[in-house]
């Protein structure tokens, strides 16, 4: 399968998908996610703080998922360089910001990944490090099968998607034999010791819904997680984050030609959770794109939206300046702020 | 084309306490409660509720449930099973019936 740029399909223009996401929105105008937010007294939008610094190391991937927001695979070739890779770790030795999730595609496919990691180690040895691992990866390729040993050395925090227990509904989501892949990957974390009790590496899973509807409830999920993968292949990881997809990019394709657009916005806005609002990542999170753009959140950099502030590059860095921003809201925000809202971490309320 | 049944209906289920406001509340009120968490989970409600409402052949409770019991993390699998035991409950209340049936013919054979 081909990525949406790769096939020239209009949603892979950002502009294609805002002005959808504004002109055929099946609530009254007047409802938009501004509005929500102007009811709550939340609006303008600002930051708490900036305590995460998320890192979009490239859009290659190994795989060619069906909600991708990345709209990442094998064809698309934006991939950070090592000079912007050196202009992140400067804010990174200047600043405060005790969090570098890493994501990509598949961050391990840039060829200064490792060099990157262990330069943000050395520089905060105290640091959560965070790789959104796609679990398939350490398979892909001989070069990658040591990643497991390479996490362990540095004190990595794993992040995997595993939108299912059973391979029925993740391969449908994340590729044929995906699964069995990404079982077998997370049995080889487990062998290092991640996700095991006491072991004080971290695994956590990632759960999306297969399909146009929103997650249940997080702890009754990573319950069922927990007791199946352990049952039928011996796999133990720390929490479940679950996480509601976004009306962007593959999803947003998927979900207008399955004749879904129209009751999935519906549902999103029925279950605008003020106190979810409260609590998203855009609020103490800056998103760095491959090319060191910044963004409010990884979907907001998806839509070329950038941060609303006087300087809009990594190499420009101003923490004042940005803490005072006010984030860049749109009608695809319903997704993190519907239910028990959405954010890299989980839910939000 | 005219249908009795449109899945838009669905929607509108709140609003039938215009016609009689204190036992449309109550009822909204007792359905609230009776899916909350308690000694059964929401997640084996919502299986239940699934079951039920194959066996009543309800098509908007199907819509209905079909997405609540995907919402709360259930597989095909696990759908297809619960309506399975609906569809036993259902065939199994017929052929007890039989029961009847064959105390009748015992009754009025020779």
């Amino acid at each position: 399968m081909k990525s949406l740029k790769a096939q020239k399909h209009p949603i892979s223009l950002p502009s294609f998908g805002l002005e959808l996401l504004d002109k055929s929105y099946p609530i009254e105008s007047n409802e938009s996610f501004q509005t929500h937010l102007h009811d709550i007294g939340l609006f303008p939008f600002r930051p708490t703080g900036i305590d995460i610094l998320q890192i979009n190391l490239g859009k290659m991937c190994n795989q060619v998922c069906k909600h991708c927001h990345v709209d990442a695979g094998p064809d698309r070739k934006e991939i950070m360089t090592r000079k912007t890779m050196e202009e992140c770790l400067e804010v990174i030795k200047t600043n405060s910001i005790q969090t570098i999730d890493l994501t990509g595609g598949a961050p391990e496919m840039n060829p200064d990944f490792r060099w990157f990691v262990s330069s943000i180690r050395e520089l905060k040895p105290e640091a959560n490090i965070l790789v959104r691992c796609n679990l398939t990866i350490i398979l892909a390729n001989p070069k990658y099968h040591d990643l497991p040993t390479f996490f362990k050395e540095n004190r990595i925090e794993v992040v995997s998607s595993l939108p299912y227990f059973t391979a029925m509904k993740t391969d449908a989501q994340r590729g044929d034999g995906v699964f069995e892949k990404s079982i077998k990957a997370l049995q080889l974390l487990n062998e290092q010791g991640y996700g095991i009790k006491n072991s004080n590496l971290v695994l956590n899973l990632v759960y999306n819904p297969s399909g146009a509807f929103l997650p249940g409830s997080q702890q009754e999920l990573e319950n069922e997680f927990k007791k199946k993968l352990l049952e039928k292949f011996g796999i133990s990881f720390n929490s479940l984050f679950v996480i509601t997809n976004i009306p962007i990019s593959r999803f947003l394709e998927y979900l207008i030609r399955s004749g879904n657009y129209d009751a999935y916005m519906e549902k999103l806005v029925q279950n605008f959770n003020p106190a979810a609002a409260l609590g998203v990542m855009c609020r103490n999170t800056i998103s760095v794109g491959w090319d060191g753009f910044l963004y409010d959140c990884d979907f907001n950099q998806m839509l070329e939206l950038k941060v609303d502030a006087t300087l809009q590059h990594i190499s420009e860095w101003n923490q004042e300046i940005l803490s005072n921003r006010e984030i860049v809201v749109k009608n695809h925000c319903f997704g993190c702020t519907a239910g028990a809202g959405s954010s890299c971490g989980g839910v939000t309320a | 084309m005219k249908t009795y049944y449109d899945p838009e209906d669905l929607k509108k289920f709140g609003s039938i306490t215009k016609l009689q406001k204190s036992m449309g509340d109550k009822f909204f009120s007792y359905y609230g409660e009776v899916f909350k968490e308690g000694a059964l989970t929401a997640r084996e409600k919502s299986l239940i509720a699934l079951a039920v409402a194959h066996a009543i052949q309800c098509p908007y409770c199907i819509d209905a449930y079909t997405t609540d019991t995907l919402e709360k993390g259930c597989d095909e699998e696990q759908m297809m099973e619960a309506v399975h035991v609906a569809a036993a409950i259902r065939g199994g209340a017929s052929l007890v019936h039989s029961t009847q049936m064959i105390n009748k013919i015992k009754e009025i054979s020779m």
